[in-house]
C-alpha cells in the first residue's frame, strides 16, 4: 500500500470521491492504464493510494518502482456521481470495505478542510488492524465523526471493536436511521458493496441516497 | 502526448486472446466485474414490463409477453470503459429489432431507462439491424441481478455502460439526450475502437 502525492502542473481541480486514470508507457510504446480513486481533498495536492496486487501490472510499478521526480501521465478527474460536497448538509454515512476507504478518506479530509460540521459515521471493514489504511488519521478524535472498525479475519488481543463481516445487524447499529435523511457512500469489493447497499435499502434508505463504487476483482 | 514512464516495462498478460479483438487501452479479463452507481434493484417479474415509449404510441410487454418473443443466442466480446474486456461472452435475449418492429416511429435516438433511475443514450441505428438485444440470460443461466437481471441491454459494439442493467424500456427521441454517465463526463457515443471514453475523446 502506498500513497503517492502528485505534482500536477495542470489540474482542473477535483471533487471528493472522484477518480483519475494513470497511464504508463514502456520504451517500446506499450501502455497500460488503470483508474485510481483520488485520496486527497480538493484543496490538497492530488494523491492516490495504491494497493499492490501481486499479479498486477500497474500497481507493482506504482508501489515499488516509481520514485520522487518520475513523471507519469494522468487523466482526470473522472466521475461526478460518487462525490460529496459540503453544501449537502445531510448526515453522512461512509461504509468502506478494504481499499474502498480511499475515496471516503478524500471526503473526510474535504469535510475537515472545508470546516463542515456535517455529522459523519464511518464503518470500515478490514481483514486485520494492519490492513486498516490511514489508521492514524482516522483515529484522531474529530468533532462529529464516529469511526467504527470491523476486523473480519484477525483481531489483536483485547480488541473491543466489531469482528465480523458487515451484516444487517451491524449495519443497523451504525447507520443513521433512515428518517435522518442521511446520504450514504459505499465503496469496496463487489460482494461487500452489494450486501451493504441492499442492507441500507432494507433499512429504508432511498436507493438514490445510497451511492456506490465497486471494485472489480481485476483492478490491477 | 505519451511519454515513457521510467522503469516501466509492462507485464503483457498472455491470455491467449487474439489482440485484434482487444480495443486500445483494454485488457482481457476472465472475471465479470460489476460496476454500478447504486444499490441493485430487485423488481419482481410480475411487476416487470419492458416499454417502448414513443410520444403517444408506445408498446409495453409484461415479462411473460417479453419472454414469448423470439429470442436469439449470441456470443460477443464486451468492453468496459474501466478497461477490462471479456471475450466470447454468451447471452440470450430478444433483438431490439423484434421490439421496434411493433412500434411505428421515425425516431433517430433512444434513451434507455432502468430500475434505479439509470439512463443511457444511443443512436437508434446502433440498436437496430441485429446490433443490440434485451438480454435475459448469461452463460445459459437467468441473468444475475448484480449483472443487470432480470434483463439488461446488450450493445456489445459500444462501451459496456451503454448496455444498461435492469433496463425497463426505451424512450424514442428525435434528438440525442445524454443519459446518466454521459452527463457525468463520459462520451456520448462510446466506441471502444476509437477509445471514446470521456467527453471530448
Amino acid at each position: 500500500m502506498r500513497t503517492i502525492v502528485l505534482d500536477t502542473p495542470v489540474w482542473p481541480g477535483h471533487r471528493a470521491g472522484q477518480h483519475l486514470d494513470v497511464r504508463l508507457t514502456a520504451e517500446d510504446g506499450y501502455r497500460a492504464e488503470r483508474e485510481y480513486s483520488i485520496a486527497s481533498a480538493p484543496s490538497e495536492p492530488v494523491a492516490i493510494t495504491v494497493e499492490r496486487l501481486d499479479d498486477g501490472e500497474v500497481s507493482p510499478y506504482l508501489t515499488e518502482e516509481l520514485r520522487r521526480g518520475d513523471e507519469i501521465e494522468l487523466r482526470g478527474p473522472i466521475g461526478g456521481y460518487f462525490v460529496w460536497d459540503p453544501e449537502d448538509d445531510s448526515p453522512l454515512l461512509l461504509v468502506a470495505g478494504g481499499s474502498g476507504i480511499v475515496p471516503l478518506r478524500a471526503m473526510l479530509r474535504h469535510r475537515r478542510r472545508s470546516e463542515s460540521d456535517v455529522p459523519v459515521r464511518l464503518l470500515y471493514s478490514a481483514r486485520s488492524l494492519a490492513d486498516v489504511i490511514y489508521r492514524a488519521e482516522l483515529d484522531e478524535p474529530a468533532d462529529g465523526i464516529e469511526v467504527a472498525y470491523t476486523l473480519t479475519r484477525e483481531q489483536p488481543p483485547g480488541w473491543t471493536g466489531y469482528a465480523r463481516r458487515v451484516d444487517q445487524e451491524l449495519l443497523e447499529e451504525i447507520a443513521w436511521p433512515a428518517e435522518d435523511g442521511a446520504l450514504a457512500f459505499v465503496c469496496g469489493p463487489t460482494s461487500f458493496v452489494e450486501a451493504v447497499a441492499n442492507g441500507l435499502v432494507e433499512l429504508g434508505y432511498p436507493p438514490a441516497r445510497v451511492k456506490t463504487e465497486r471494485f472489480g476483482a481485476t483492478g490491477s | 502526448m505519451s511519454f515513457v514512464s521510467r522503469g516501466f516495462r509492462g507485464r503483457r498478460r498472455d491470455t491467449g486472446a487474439d489482440p485484434t479483438r482487444v480495443p486500445p487501452g483494454q485488457y482481457v479479463t476472465e472475471d465479470f466485474p460489476v460496476l454500478s452507481a447504486g444499490p441493485t434493484p430487485h423488481t419482481p417479474l410480475d411487476e416487470w414490463t419492458f416499454s417502448i415509449e414513443n410520444g403517444g404510441g408506445g408498446k409495453s410487454w409484461s415479462w411473460e409477453e417479453f419472454r414469448a418473443l423470439p429470442s436469439e443466442e449470441m456470443t460477443v466480446d464486451i468492453h468496459c470503459v474501466t478497461r477490462w474486456s471479456k471475450l466470447d461472452t454468451a447471452w440470450e435475449g430478444v433483438s431490439i429489432d423484434t421490439l421496434l418492429e411493433q412500434v411505428e416511429h421515425e425516431a433517430a435516438y433512444a434513451l434507455a431507462f432502468c430500475d434505479g433511475g439509470y439512463t443511457t443514450n444511443l443512436p437508434l441505428e446502433d440498436v437496430s439491424d441485429g446490433k443490440a438485444w434485451v438480454a435475459f440470460a448469461y452463460d445459459g443461466e437467468p441473468l444475475d441481478p448484480e449483472h443487470g437481471g432480470p434483463a439488461r441491454l446488450l450493445v456489445p459494439h459500444l462501451y459496456f455502460w451503454k448496455s444498461a442493467k435492469w433496463v425497463r424500456g426505451l424512450t424514442l427521441r428525435d434528438d440525442d439526450e445524454p443519459g446518466f454517465w454521459e452527463t457525468y463526463g463520459y462520451h456520448s457515443y462510446g466506441d471502444p475502437w476509437r477509445e471514446q471514453r470521456y467527453a471530448g475523446d
